[in-house]
């Protein structure tokens, strides 16, 4: 598939650092996906789908890529291609969703799937302080910032095992730093909660093809971004790659 | 091999485990991705992107380095169960020796050296497609054989040329054991709303299914041309294109960009290989031949 392109009809805001841009048009597509966007002349990054209807990408300002991102208006154009990489499936009818920082974009998006199915959902955000949080759906939400600057002073994993130790969950959904993640998966296999876990890696083809995204023999944008069983990986949480294939610390 | 499909170079090939993962999804022999002496970041994004019936990439051979490719290697020949042909390319005759000697270290099955990236940058140094000039072609595989010791070698040759048979023909003579045909096509995608080449090398190689024609007339002349082994690469996706490929007279298929085009493919393209040699009443995969 050819990048496609698409006008940007609306900016959101959501805090300093991270901006959602809004397609006037839909995409089939389920959370957890993603889509390779391009900018002619600049690059073209994997961005996970923030909503299918209208279509939009949460963006944070954190590079080159992202940065000129952030100088376009609405009326201007981004280059799309995809869905690609398989999605969150929502398992049982009482789940947990926790987002680091700007993680907390494709959770909204599954969110919406989890109310429309009806399903108990508390949402636990985390972020370093109060200036990066995003704004979330009315219901049970858990907010908390390393500084205490808002919610809970401390990490999600505090939060996520005040939880996990008082009731039994079906499903926690996570997407965020790997390192936090990896915190929340080892919480999960304590507490014998099944999780679902969002994998970030250099990716180029985004299909399956170029075998970058390579994790533990899996392919992260094929077999992934949403892996069930990450705790038997060597590499999930301690070892990625970067744009030549070397080892880099995660 | 349990059936002549190889996983061609440059598709999953990265790491040992994605080359384990391609042997346990059927393939017969396995090929890494290409590299080099020093570690290679290649070309920025877009790199790689569907286009109708084909791909289009200029991954720009990116690559860890042999030296950490060699673990990769390791790791696929000790757990791949099938052989293992290792990829290497250079920048000048010297670094491909340089290369296959270090590559015959790990003894996969077999060193391919790729002389035929399609997007080399005229003027640059880096990969350039020495499988364009025979003489080169001549050279590069004659130090390389010499570099490889008892491991085989194999040549992978490039579309884009006037008479591949006349590369080949350089190459058989200088000492090579197997060729592999084709490397993909030179091309390139316009995006006519950005006005600007969609690759941000700009030019790149297509491969997938439109390209199997080619791949076949180019594979038909290298047989005409030598009596060395082929390995037939190039779009193909079925089983019948790949018994195309043993017809127009190579010896192994290779399987690359399929991958992206159809699940279970190599299993799949086996199966079909089967059932059409069955209804046919072939019992070997060499009475597979165009009518005299």
């Amino acid at each position: 598939m050819l990048p496609h392109r698409i006008e940007i009809s609306k900016i959101v805001e959501e805090n300093e650092l991270v901006r959602t841009f809004v397609f006037d048009r839909r995409i089939i597509a389920e959370p957890g996906q993603f889509v390779m966007a391009w900018l002619p002349g600049k690059d073209e990054k994997p961005m996970s789908i923030a909503n299918d209807y209208p279509f939009a990408l949460s963006i944070a300002a954190v590079g080159p890529w992202s940065r000129a991102a952030h100088r376009l208006k609405p009326g201007k154009h981004m280059w799309v291609r995809g869905p690609y990489g398989n999605s969150y499936k929502l398992k049982g009818k009482k789940i947990i969703l926790v987002g680091g920082g700007y993680g907390i974009a494709p959770l909204r998006f599954l969110y919406a799937r989890a109310r429309e199915s009806k399903v108990d959902t508390t949402i636990i955000m985390g972020a370093r302080n109060k200036k990066l949080l995003m704004s979330l759906p009315k219901g049970k939400n858990i907010i908390t910032t390393d500084d205490g600057s808002a919610g809970r002073k401390g990490v999600v994993t505090d939060a996520l095992e005040d939880l996990l130790k008082k009731e039994k969950y079906s499903c926690v959904y996570t997407c965020g730093p790997e390192r936090m993640m990896k915190a929340v998966v080892d919480l999960c296999d304590r507490y014998k909660t099944p999780y679902q876990v969002s994998i970030e890696r250099y990716m180029k083809c985004g299909f399956g093809i170029c075998g970058q995204c390579a994790i533990d023999g899996k392919l992260a944008c094929l077999d992934g971004t949403i892996f069930d069983d990450v705790s038997k990986f060597k590499e999930f949480g301690r070892e990625a790659r970067d744009a030549s294939g070397r080892k880099i610390e995660e | 091999m349990t059936n002549p499909l190889v996983l061609a170079s440059g598709v999953w090939g990265l790491t040992g485990g994605n080359l384990v993962r391609a042997a346990k999804e059927g393939a017969g022999a396995v090929t890494s991705k290409s590299c080099s002496l020093q570690p290679r970041r290649g070309y920025g994004n877009p790199s790689v992107f569907h286009w109708d019936n084909a791909v289009i990439n200029a991954m720009g051979l990116c690559n860890p380095g042999v030296d950490e490719m060699l673990d990769e290697l390791r790791f696929a020949i000790k757990n791949a169960g099938v052989p293992v042909i290792a990829s290497a390319f250079g920048n000048s005759f010297d670094d491909y020796a340089r290369m296959c000697e270090k590559m015959r270290s790990v003894k996969p099955a077999l060193i391919e050296i790729d002389i035929s990236c399609p997007h080399h940058e005229p003027g640059k140094k880096v990969a350039k497609p020495f499988a364009c000039v025979a003489r080169d072609a001549a050279q590069v595989t004659e130090v390389s054989k010499e570099a490889c010791g008892k491991v085989p070698l194999c040549v992978k040759l490039s579309p884009n040329v006037s008479d591949i048979g006349e590369i080949a023909k350089a190459v058989e003579g200088a000492g090579a054991d197997a060729i592999c045909a084709i490397n993909s096509v030179k091309a390139m995608v316009i995006d006519v709303d950005a006005r600007r080449p969609v690759l941000a090398n700009k030019v790149g190689g297509l491969s997938g299914p439109a390209i199997n024609p080619i791949a076949v007339r180019a594979v038909y002349d290298v047989r005409n041309a030598v009596e060395i082994p082929i390995i037939g690469t190039g779009g193909v996706t079925t089983g019948r294109d790949a018994i195309a490929m043993l017809m127009a007279g190579a010896t192994a298929v290779g399987v690359g960009s399929a991958i992206a085009f159809r699940d279970r493919v190599f299993k799949r393209i086996a199966e079909e290989m089967e059932i059409f040699m069955r209804d046919k009443g072939y019992a070997k995969l060499s009475q597979i031949k165009l009518e005299e």
